[in-house]
């Protein structure tokens, strides 16, 4: 008797320790989530933090050009070509939405501020992302994983002097630079379309912007440009730095979602960050 | 006893449920060449990676010269890692840069030396690594043993006190292997370092340690010299060591030293008296002939000679084993002095028909600047029923004889 119901006490117990799973089990999992993000906040904080801290050591000049060259140089071509098809297409489209106003003349202002401050610094932080960061994330991840890394601990060389400060100092040098020239030759994209195509006069298209465009949206341009490139640099840099100790695979494999996540977590970040900035510099 | 440079006092390392090591204790002492033996996955490099602080233990303790590495300060750390170099069994070489660059990155980011200076450092190890070829290739460029080579120029680049190989010869054809060895043992004499091995190389390790450590079950399980080694008797010896020494033999053809002590006890069984002889082969002047000709050449060259005589005398009921580098002897069961001397003649004949032209063909071409010389002795001593094996062995190595000798002149 005492026995069947122990049974079924038991069985009881086992019921509502299945419901309370269930129920508690979501709560449990988004804990967990932002744990997890907590964590990697904070680590990718000290990542940066002691990459910055190699930055004025001894041999770092060479290194940091050498970066600049592959980040910022090499990346010029991709963003010249972007930025004059969306000035461009700026220019198309204000044309059309202004010229049922008759405010036409109000074009290059819009081209260029909204190029300035705006399109100029995320679309910048998003093709160097793509150019630049994956090729970063996967370099770190494969040196990682073939303990390239290792090998230069065992020969105290630093790696966060080596391999981490020159592409994050070379990254913020670059990405103001990449999105001044992404502004320029986008205002010209405008010009050539409002102007040269769509038959817009000269001078109006150059005096609106030179009216409404003020230093401080240039500043503000820069800062974003500045914030992205810490944030890129950062995430890819980390991401492959600490490609082997991902949960989900290992190896090549652990490089190539390495990469996929550098690129996802920076793009989304750029456009989180953007927000942030604008609301703090209006 | 001298303090220990490095000792693990009950390390127990874990990754999440699987523990690799467990309470490991073992010393490791300066100026010698220490090995660590034990099968793959058992925690040899986990155990390397200890020392030269890339992993750290769950539990123990591990003292370097005395002081526990966690006492220590972080420059004193510095400096005292500063003299440690490692050599990853995958080499971990930079594939972006060239072999020069990969050998000089040490000096160039660690010290303040000229450029002229690092350059000249490079190049003599480069050339005493014998990669002068590969100076400016990238290591997709070259074969696994240059591979290995460029890392070891790169692990000796800096002088280092402390050198720790992981497992230097895997992937290697037997002669690399022991021309890896060779290379090791030469530099440890001449820069007088530590070394510290994790190899599987049974029994030519053995030539070049002054010590083993048996890590078996997670444990050390044997630390003392090869000749320890031999009488040690656990299950590690059976799992272990006697599995690689069935693939040494049949690799080479020659029996370890222990295997050697085993045949002569079973014919002493079968033989209690009447007489046995043995055969003591050496190639001469090893250091003259790896300097002119280089370590592989060299490595050829003894492998041609203990192929010939396993050959010539495995056919008549003799067994041999090699002893050092350059040493063989070769027993003869049931076989008096005259007939062996008979014997022997007709292997020098044989020898300088078949392997001596070989040979000279080989290490001749390499020998371009100056003329040299290998001369190769035999001595032979025969034994009577249990009489002891090490005196013959001893008597033969002083009865020993020039049998042949290869010259190469200059520009040959």
């Amino acid at each position: 008797m005492a026995f069947t119901a122990n049974l079924q006490n038991k069985k009881e117990n086992q019921a509502i320790k299945g419901w309370g799973e269930l129920l508690s089990g979501p709560f449990a999992l988004l804990g967990r989530t932002v744990i997890d993000w907590v964590n990697h906040l904070g680590a990718a904080s000290i990542f940066l933090f002691f990459a910055l801290l190699q930055i004025f050591r001894r041999k770092q000049f060479y290194k940091i050009i050498e970066q600049i060259y592959f980040v910022g140089a090499r990346s010029l071509s991709i963003i010249m070509l972007v930025s004059l098809f969306t000035g461009m297409v700026l220019g198309l489209q204000s044309h059309h939405a202004l010229v049922q106003f008759g405010a036409e003349g109000a074009v290059g202002s819009l081209v260029s501020l909204s190029l300035i401050m705006e399109l100029g610094p995320v679309l910048t932080a998003i093709m160097i992302t793509a150019r630049a960061g994956s090729a970063i994330t996967a370099e770190v991840g494969i040196l990682r994983i073939s303990e390239q890394i290792d090998a230069l601990q065992t020969m105290r060389i630093n790696p966060m002097r080596y391999l981490i400060s020159p592409r994050i100092t070379a990254a913020i040098i670059s990405f103001p630079l990449l999105t001044a020239v992404f502004d320029l030759v986008g205002i010209f994209g405008g010009y050539v379309s409002a102007v040269l195509l769509l038959g817009l006069n000269s001078g109006a298209y150059w005096h609106s912007i030179q009216v409404y465009v003020t230093i401080g949206d240039i500043v503000d341009g820069f800062i974003k440009a500045g914030v992205f490139a810490v944030i890129v640099a950062t995430v890819c840099c980390y991401q492959g730095y600490f490609a082997h100790m991902r949960k989900d695979s290992h190896g090549a494999q652990a490089v190539g979602l390495a990469t996929t996540s550098a690129v996802v977590l920076s793009c989304i970040l750029i456009l989180v960050s953007d927000y942030v900035v604008t609301s703090l510099l209006i | 006893m001298d303090t220990p440079l490095i000792e693990f006092q009950n390390v127990t390392k874990r990754f999440g449920s699987n523990t690799v090591l467990e309470g490991v204790n073992l010393m490791i002492f300066e100026g010698q060449v220490t090995t660590i033996i034990g099968l793959s996955g058992s925690g040899k490099s986990v155990l390397l990676k200890h020392i030269i602080g890339l992993m750290e233990p769950d539990e123990g303790v591990i003292l370097f010269r005395g002081e526990p590495i966690t006492g220590i300060k972080k420059s004193e750390m510095a400096e005292s890692f500063a003299g440690i170099s490692y050599m990853f069994q995958g080499n971990a070489l930079f594939d972006s840069l060239t072999v020069y660059d990969n050998v000089a990155l040490p000096l160039r980011e660690t010290t303040r030396l000229k450029k002229a200076e690092i350059h000249k450092r490079v190049m003599a190890r480069i050339e005493q690594t014998e990669l002068t070829e590969a100076v400016y290739q990238y290591p997709s460029q070259l074969s696994g043993g240059m591979q290995k080579r460029v890392a070891l120029a790169r692990a000796l680049i800096t002088d280092p006190q402390i050198v720790l190989f992981d497992e230097p010869t895997t992937g290697q054809d037997p002669v690399r292997k022991n021309a890896i060895l060779s290379m090791i043992a030469q530099y440890q004499r001449k820069l007088n370092f530590t070394a510290i091995l994790v190899s599987h190389e049974i029994p030519d390790v053995y030539f070049i340690s002054n010590r083993i450590l048996a890590l078996y079950d997670r444990r050390i399980v044997f630390q003392g010299t090869p000749e320890d080694l031999e009488s040690f008797d656990h299950p590690f010896m059976d799992e272990v060591i006697n599995s690689l020494e069935i693939l040494q033999k049949e690799l080479t053809g020659l029996h370890s030293q222990r295997q050697f002590k085993m045949l002569n006890y079973a014919r002493m069984n079968r033989q209690a008296t009447g007489e046995y002889c043995v055969l003591f082969f050496s190639l001469g002047e090893m250091n003259t002939i790896i300097s002119r000709i280089g370590h592989d050449a060299a490595q050829r060259a003894l492998r041609n000679l203990e192929q010939a005589i396993e050959k010539h005398f495995g056919m008549i009921g003799g067994f041999s084993t090699r002893r050092q580098t350059n040493e063989f002897v070769t027993m003869l069961p049931f076989a008096n002095l005259a007939e062996t001397e008979e014997i022997l003649k007709r292997f020098v004949r044989d020898f300088k028909e078949q392997t001596l032209g070989m040979m000279k063909d080989q290490a001749c071409s390499l020998a371009s600047d100056e003329s040299f010389q290998m001369t190769i002795t035999a001595g032979v001593a025969e034994g009577q029923g249990d009489s002891d094996l090490n005196a013959v062995v001893a008597l033969a190595k002083s009865n020993q004889k020039e049998i042949a000798r290869l010259s190469c002149a200059a520009g040959e």
